[in-house]
């Protein structure tokens, strides 16, 4: 046995493929839509939702017994909004341009569906560690999606990854640009990164038949 | 035993193998259509699928014949420096083969990758699923070369069509399932992914591109512009084409939508056919007529000066937007689908004057999007079940009320 039980494992492993929150639960698209265009804001984006969610996770799985289920839900609000402050105070600190281009989104973790529906389903019935381990599971499988869409509209749109030009230049003409080639500008706008996520989506449930709903 | 029985025998024999839905595929096409009642029939009509779609395609040849000449009068007409076509429609200046032949080796790699790479896909999808190939994309391959720019890269248009008919259309379950239309959405992804082929003043001459990268890279040659009416209008500036041209279509733009009295003519035929709603093209036009009066009425009462950006295409003669851009092709050729458009004769009303009217709208409102059409038949796409279903529901509240002051 490891540092973690069979049960704990499944924690983190199902959120990232049978369960997962984006493709299964269908929660936190909006910002899953809004800031993939860059791999880079995917994946600080992942970052501060692990951070966000884990650390929410274990406080309101701490505070469960003695938060008065009637104002629950302004309690849980306090703690992910104090946590989204410091991830916004800690990204305008040390990754200026990056917290820019994600704008408002980091400060939206706050309403992001998969957060409050872990603190309710989860956190408020578990005990910390279980609760971490969920937090983290669930933004581990919110970040594969995200840097999957990242990953593809990045190449795609702008033939670069992480800021790196891995296609070529395509204003010098090199690279795969030289034969023709060109960015799909297409790839740069929201649509396509639900388009992205409705194939993850499509896939996922033809290779797993039991994900399929039925009517 | 004939050769169709052999076939059919064939393919009894082989049913349930990989490869069928490909064969059978190719055999309806030859013979039959997809299922054929056996015993008492009870309405004997000849127009399935296939026929249908292919009066749709017999209609838009026309329009192809007159794109393949027109590319290479636009071509010659910008590089050659030869006279403009002066004696109507028939001039002998436009209908030459060498007009044709330029126009006719650009436009044929693009009906081919059109048709290739989307029956491809539908092959491909029809085995997966294990049933008949259907003949959905007969018109939209046709429709696709149509409403491009002539110099668009073939690989460009491949990837769109893969789009189109994945996205488009099968994932909603194939032919005649799809929300959208499926030509629309390989041109939309088109004019989002890759603008510069899509728009401007230089892609809609042959070889004009080109001819822009040669000077970038330092040649010394003369530019050549292509500017469309829209373009032209859009900038407040003088149109370089007079009425009769854009009716009769020696204008530049994408390969099949220029020739406004070609379309006419196929808009008829399919009326007369009746496969195309002729509620659905009267109602367009006359929301774009609308919309066009409103605007010349806003000119004409001084709200809107030659100082505002918008005066250019507001004060145009309000029936000219029928004849410019892709207004009457769109119409005539996409908002009829009968998958996407509205089914209900009162629907189609709403339906269509709503594409007319939103597409002069966008037309006007924001030059950066100059093919209103296209997104206004894709809106319209949209609501076009909401519209259906408030005409139904309306149907049916006045038969209850009916019913009621009967029965009281």
């Amino acid at each position: 046995m490891g540092l973690l039980s069979k049960k704990d494992t499944k924690l983190i492993t199902d959120p990232l493929a049978d369960n997962n929150p984006i493709t299964i639960q269908v929660l936190g698209i909006c910002s899953a839509l809004a800031i993939t265009a860059e791999l880079k804001a995917s994946i600080v984006m992942s970052i501060s939702v692990m951070f966000v969610l884990g650390l929410g996770n274990v406080v309101i799985s701490l505070m469960r017994n003695i938060i008065p289920s009637k104002i629950r839900i302004i309690v849980q609000l306090t703690v992910v909004a104090a946590l989204v402050i410091i991830v916004d105070q800690v990204l305008k600190a040390f990754a200026y341009e990056l917290s820019k281009t994600l704008s408002v989104f980091v400060g939206l973790i706050i309403t992001n569906c998969i957060i409050m529906g872990r603190f309710e389903a989860f956190a408020l019935a578990n005990g910390p560690w279980k609760s971490f381990l969920d937090g983290i599971g669930n933004s581990l499988g919110y970040g594969v999606i995200l840097i999957i869409v990242g990953f593809f509209r990045e190449l795609l749109g702008s033939g670069t990854l992480l800021g790196f030009p891995v296609l070529g230049d395509p204003i010098a003409k090199t690279g795969l640009y030289a034969i023709g080639y060109e960015n799909n500008g297409f790839m740069l706008l929201s649509p396509m990164a639900l388009i992205v996520v409705g194939i993850i989506i499509w896939v996922q449930r033809t290779r797993n038949k039991a994900l399929v709903e039925d009517h | 035993m004939g050769l169709k029985e052999n076939l059919h025998n064939f393919k009894v024999k082989n049913k349930g193998k990989k490869w069928l839905p490909a064969f059978s595929a190719i055999h309806t096409f030859l013979f039959l259509p997809n299922e054929v009642t056996h015993n008492g029939t009870h309405i004997k009509a000849a127009d399935d699928l296939k026929r249908t779609m292919n009066t749709v395609i017999m209609a838009m040849v026309p329009c192809l014949i007159f794109g393949m000449f027109n590319a290479g009068y636009q071509h010659h007409l910008a590089f050659d420096g030869i006279q403009a076509v002066s004696g109507g429609f028939f001039s002998a200046e436009f209908w030459t083969l060498d007009n044709f032949l330029v126009g006719f080796w650009k436009i044929l790699p693009l009906v081919i990758v059109s048709y290739g790479v989307g029956l491809g896909i539908e092959f491909i999808f029809a085995i997966i699923k294990g049933h008949e190939v259907e003949e959905g994309y007969l018109v939209t391959g046709m429709l696709v070369p149509l409403i491009v720019p002539i110099d668009i890269p073939l690989w460009m248009l491949a990837v769109a069509v893969v789009f189109g008919v994945v996205i488009g259309k099968e994932v909603f379950g194939g032919t005649g399932m799809n929300i959208l239309n499926p030509a629309l959405t390989i041109r939309a992804f088109l004019f989002f992914a890759y603008p510069t082929w899509m728009s401007g003043d230089k892609v809609w001459v042959e070889g004009a591109v080109a001819r822009d990268r040669a000077i970038a890279a330092g040649e010394n040659l003369d530019a050549v512009s292509g500017e469309t009416i829209l373009g032209s209008l859009a900038q407040g500036k003088e149109v370089a084409h007079s009425v009769a041209d854009m009716f009769f279509g020696f204008i530049p733009g994408s390969i099949g939508e220029t020739s406004t009295l070609l379309i006419i003519l196929g808009g008829l035929f399919l009326i007369f056919a009746k496969i195309g709603s002729w509620r659905i093209m009267l109602s367009s036009v006359l929301g774009a007529l609308a919309v066009g009066l409103i605007f010349n009425q806003v000119v004409d009462a001084g709200v809107i000066t030659e100082t505002s950006k918008f005066y250019g295409l507001m004060s145009t003669p309000f029936w000219h937007h029928l004849l410019i851009g892709g207004f009457a092709f769109g119409t005539v050729f996409m908002a009829t689908d009968p998958v996407t458009a509205a089914q209900t004769n009162k629907g189609k009303w709403y339906y269509g004057f709503f594409v007319g009217f939103i597409s002069i709208l966008i037309r006007v409102f924001n030059p950066a999007y100059p093919e209103g059409v296209m997104l206004a038949i894709l809106l319209m796409n949209v609501f076009a079940p909401t519209i259906d279903h408030y005409v139904v529901q309306g149907n049916v509240k006045k038969r209850k009320k009916r019913l009621k002051v009967k029965t009281a």
